[in-house]
């Protein structure tokens, strides 16, 4: 791993070099790290696809997985499918994340789609973390699509951590999750796009059980000429909690789009959606400004706490 | 030292113009300044136009002898001038932790955050990682932005109605906040209030009313005359 591969790592995924635990480590398409442990199996996968296939055993508790994606290699395009088998009442940290390195310049485009399946078993809780992350000399086209895809069985608790900050010229997230009786679902999405930056996400959460309940909340930021566009459906088909919320901040030219669609299917589902678009504040920056930051400085203060 | 010379101030409206600060002169060297008077008399535009977020129509304003009325708020900041807004700003994410931090001007210690809180009378564990968002109450948001002022230390300290917003019951513990600045700290203190307790520790009351100084002196000379008549009566012909 060089110096730049070994940069990507940190950035996303918080790593100085191999992982603890389980951890399965992909460079430009090959493996370059693997290591499963006795209640965390990692295997390629055997049915053509490009991907792995991770089992973690029932009962495995304060276990984490670590599953970095490095494209470092200018133009460098791949389709990766990874699915997770969580057993019952395991308690883990999934770590995945993407990092792209396009030195292209000449237009080369790379791209990272990526569809994560989640089985999470009966009573399970899982805290999935993943970032992207991209950088390169400007000429080449940093894309990366994620599918998410988790199933929440009875009692199930999944949470939802993702972060795009600034470097992806264009994405495509979509995020689809169905969960049975007392499964709980937590969302946190933070974006920030500039420059031409296009994000599209995607939401859909089916509320099929009684007494489960979903929140999904989106905070991004859209500077330059960047376009963000937010959909967050939910479907209540069982006595249920939704929440979804977009808070988004827009500078110069750039533009947000959040379109909220809730469907209430059971006289007991409540849903809510909240959404606030719109510049940062006047009297937050000239709070700031009072204490001495000048207004460049203040918006990033505020950029960065509402990040953060 | 503080001085205004000629400080006017107007505002665009349906008839043209209407005068918000007219011809105010003041010179303000004591330690703790009052500016009291009725509701719309001009006292909080006055303390914006000193803190720089307003800009005078006319007039100049100095601070120790240097002109500073074409300074940006950030650089009068800088100079040594701290506002504290009558409604403090709410911010989704910034902690109570980031924005004591900013004040200071340096990456506060957890222990230095902690003492400006106690000083306001908040359990500093309760609120350093708290957002300075919807979630606090208005006495609450008053007190932490009352700790930004002290985490600045600088040598004027501006206050908006201080008292706007807290329950009686804080309010004793508020005047404790200004009675203990007043002895521990080098700055002078410049605070807008209806209060009479605040109003009896000011060295200077500066009474505003209709735009204009009405009149200015010791408390003992003020005093009397306001808890006599002249404000019960202005707001009584208000009511």
């Amino acid at each position: 791993m060089d110096a730049i591969e070994r940069d990507l790592l940190l950035k996303i995924a918080d790593l100085h070099g191999v992982p603890e635990g389980a951890y399965n480590i992909r460079e430009n398409g090959q493996a370059a790290g693997r290591n499963s442990t006795a209640n965390i199996e990692i295997v390629s996968k055997t049915d053509g696809k490009s991907g792995i296939d991770i089992f973690i055993k029932p009962g495995t508790k304060n276990e984490s997985v670590h599953i970095p994606v490095i494209l470092s290699k200018a133009g460098w395009q791949e389709m990766v499918y990874n699915d997770f088998y969580i057993g019952e009442d395991a308690d883990v940290v999934i770590v995945a994340g993407c990092g792209i390195h396009n030195c292209g310049g000449m237009d080369l485009t790379s791209r990272h789609d990526g569809i994560h399946t989640f089985y999470v078993g009966k009573n399970a809780r899982v805290k999935y973390v993943e970032k992207h992350y991209g950088e390169g000399d400007g000429n080449g086209e940093n894309v990366m699509n994620p599918t998410t895809v988790a199933h929440l069985a009875e009692g199930a608790y999944m949470e939802m951590e993702t972060t795009q900050i600034k470097g992806i010229d264009s994405t495509n997230r979509v995020t689809k999750a169905d969960l049975k009786e007392g499964a709980n679902l937590v969302i946190r999405e933070k974006i920030y796009t500039h420059g031409k930056q296009r994000a599209d996400t995607d939401f859909t959460v089916d509320m099929n059980g009684a007494g489960c309940s979903a929140d999904v909340i989106s905070r991004s930021v859209a500077a330059g000429e960047s376009r963000q566009h937010f959909v967050s459906t939910m479907n209540g088909n069982a006595p249920c909690h939704g929440h979804t919320e977009c808070d988004a901040i827009i500078m110069e030219g750039a533009s947000v789009t959040a379109a909220p669609c809730l469907s209430a299917n059971d006289i007991d589902a409540e849903l809510i959606h909240e959404a606030a678009i719109g510049k940062i504040a006047g009297e937050q920056l000239v709070k700031l400004m009072t204490l001495g930051l000048t207004e460049k400085e203040a918006e990033e203060q505020i950029i960065k706490g509402f990040l953060h | 030292m503080l001085e205004l010379k000629n400080i006017t101030y107007r505002v665009p409206d349906d008839r043209g113009e209407k005068t918000i600060l007219s011809d105010i002169n003041l010179s303000l060297d004591e330690r703790f300044v009052a500016f009291t008077g009725p509701n719309g008399g001009g006292k909080s535009t006055l303390a914006k136009v000193i803190a720089g977020i307003l800009r005078p129509t006319e007039g100049r304003i100095f601070l120790d002898g240097q002109d500073i009325t074409e300074l940006s708020v950030t650089d009068r900041a800088r100079l040594g001038i701290s506002y504290a807004f009558q409604q403090p700003v709410r911010f989704k994410g910034l902690t109570v932790r980031d924005l004591i931090s900013l004040a200071a001007g340096k990456n506060a210690g957890v222990s230095d955050v902690c003492a400006y809180l106690s000083e306001v009378g908040l359990c500093a564990r309760d609120y350093i990682d708290r957002e300075v968002n919807a979630s606090l109450s208005g006495g609450e948001l008053k007190r932490i932005e009352i700790a930004t002022i002290l985490a600045r230390g600088t040598k004027l300290s501006v206050f908006d109605e201080p008292e706007a917003g807290i329950d009686l019951w804080s309010f004793g513990n508020l005047i404790n906040v200004f009675e203990k600045m007043y002895k521990k700290t080098q700055g002078n203190i410049l605070i807008i209030s209806h209060q009479e307790r605040i109003l009896n520790i000011a060295d200077r009351i500066v009474v505003i009313s209709n735009g204009a100084v009405e009149k200015s002196g010791t408390k003992e000379e003020i005093l009397p005359g306001l808890l006599g008549g002249d404000t019960c009566r202005v707001l009584t012909e208000k009511l």
